[in-house]
C-alpha cells in the first residue's frame, strides 16, 4: 500500500485525469469544467441582473456537487494519504526559490507564503488575493480553464481550446520569468 | 439525490490532482520555468486518454447510463480565448492553482485558499459586471 502514500508519477495521474472526461459523459452527458462553478456560485449568491449570471443555475447544480467532491478528494490525497516527504521538485527550482527568499519545500505549498497572517502582507495579498482575482476573471473571460479547455476542449480537438491552453501557458511563463521576481522581493 | 454520483467522480478527480501534485504551487513554478517534465507529462497523457475516449464514445455511439445521447463538447472561438487566458495565466503563476486545484488545496489542509477561492469568485463576478465594456 506504500504507493498510495507516495506521490503518483505523471504517467499514472495524467491518464486518470483524462478518464474523468468519459466518466462524466457516460454518467450523465456532463462536460468536465471547473471554472463554471465560480460562475454558478456568483449566479446563486449575487446575480445582480447581470446577463452572464442570470440563468437557471440550479439546473447545473451537479457541478457544485462535483467540486465538493474535489475538495474531499483533496483531503483524501493531502491528509489521509498524505505524502510524508516534501514535493520532489527539481533542484534548480529549489535553488531558484531559495534565491527568492523562500524556504526548502516542506509540503505541497510554501506554508511561509500561504497562511492566514500572510494575507495581511503585501506579498501574500498579491499572491493569493490578486492572483485569485485574475484566475476568476481570466477563466470566465476565456470561458474555461485548464480542465474545460486544457483537458476537455483539447480532447475534443477544439482548436479554440488549443489557443486558450497556449495562452494560459504563455501568460504563466511570461509572468513567472518577468514579474514574479519583483513580487518575491516585496 | 441524482447528483450524488458526481460527488464520487469529484473525489476521484480531487484525489488524482492531489496525489499527482498538480495542486502544488511548487510544481506550477517548476512547470513555468521548464525545470521538470512532470506537469507536461500529466497534460500529455491526460489529453490523449480523453481524446481516445471521445473517439470511442462517438464511434460506438455510446449513450449515458440513463440511455441519453452524449453530445460532443464544442468550444467556439472568441477573443476572450486569448485575452482571458493570458489573464488567467498570470493568476496561475501567482496562486499556483487553476480552479480545480483551488478546491483540492482547501481540502488538503490549506484553509487560507478559501481566501484565494473567494477572490476568484469575486473576479468572475467582476468579469460579468464589466463584460459589456470589454472586447468579446
Amino acid at each position: 500500500m506504500d504507493f498510495l502514500y507516495k506521490p503518483w508519477p505523471w504517467y499514472v495521474a495524467g491518464p486518470l485525469i483524462g478518464l474523468t472526461v468519459p466518466l462524466l459523459l457516460l454518467l450523465g452527458n456532463k462536460k468536465l469544467g471547473i471554472s463554471s462553478t465560480l460562475r454558478q456560485i456568483c449566479a446563486a449568491c449575487i446575480p445582480a441582473r447581470l446577463p452572464l449570471l442570470t440563468y437557471d443555475w440550479k439546473r447545473e447544480s451537479w457541478n457544485l456537487v462535483f467540486v465538493a467532491g474535489v475538495l474531499m478528494g483533496g483531503a483524501l490525497g493531502g491528509i489521509v494519504l498524505a505524502n510524508p516527504n516534501a514535493v520532489a521538485i527539481s533542484a534548480s527550482t529549489v535553488d531558484y526559490l531559495k534565491s527568492q527568499g523562500l524556504n526548502d519545500p516542506n509540503g505541497l505549498m510554501p506554508s511561509e507564503l500561504f497562511n492566514w497572517s500572510s494575507l495581511a502582507t503585501m506579498k501574500g495579498f498579491i499572491v493569493m488575493i490578486a492572483g485569485g482575482f485574475l484566475v476568476g476573471f481570466g477563466t470566465r473571460y476565456a470561458r474555461g480553464c485548464t480542465s474545460g479547455h486544457g483537458i476537455l476542449g483539447l480532447s475534443a480537438l477544439q482548436w479554440p481550446s488549443l489557443v486558450a491552453t497556449a495562452s494560459f501557458f504563455l501568460g504563466g511563463i511570461l509572468f513567472s520569468h518577468f514579474i514574479l521576481p519583483y513580487i518575491f522581493a516585496l | 439525490m441524482k447528483n450524488l454520483k458526481y460527488l464520487f467522480v469529484g473525489i476521484f478527480f480531487g484525489l488524482v490532482l492531489t496525489k499527482g501534485e498538480a495542486i502544488s504551487w511548487y510544481r506550477i513554478q517548476e512547470m513555468f520555468r521548464f525545470e521538470a517534465f512532470h506537469m507536461y507529462g500529466i497534460f500529455m497523457t491526460a489529453v490523449p486518454v480523453g481524446a481516445l475516449s471521445l473517439f470511442l464514445i462517438r464511434k460506438l455511439d455510446l449513450k449515458t447510463v440513463g440511455g441519453d445521447p452524449i453530445d460532443m463538447p464544442v468550444k467556439p472561438y472568441h477573443h476572450g480565448v486569448i485575452i482571458g487566458s493570458l489573464i488567467f495565466g498570470f493568476g496561475w503563476a501567482l496562486t499556483g492553482a487553476c480552479p480545480g486545484p483551488l478546491y483540492a488545496q482547501i481540502g488538503s489542509g490549506f484553509t487560507v485558499t478559501v481566501a484565494t477561492l473567494s477572490a476568484a469568485i469575486f473576479g468572475t463576478w467582476c468579469y460579468a459586471y464589466f463584460q459589456k465594456y470589454l472586447p468579446d
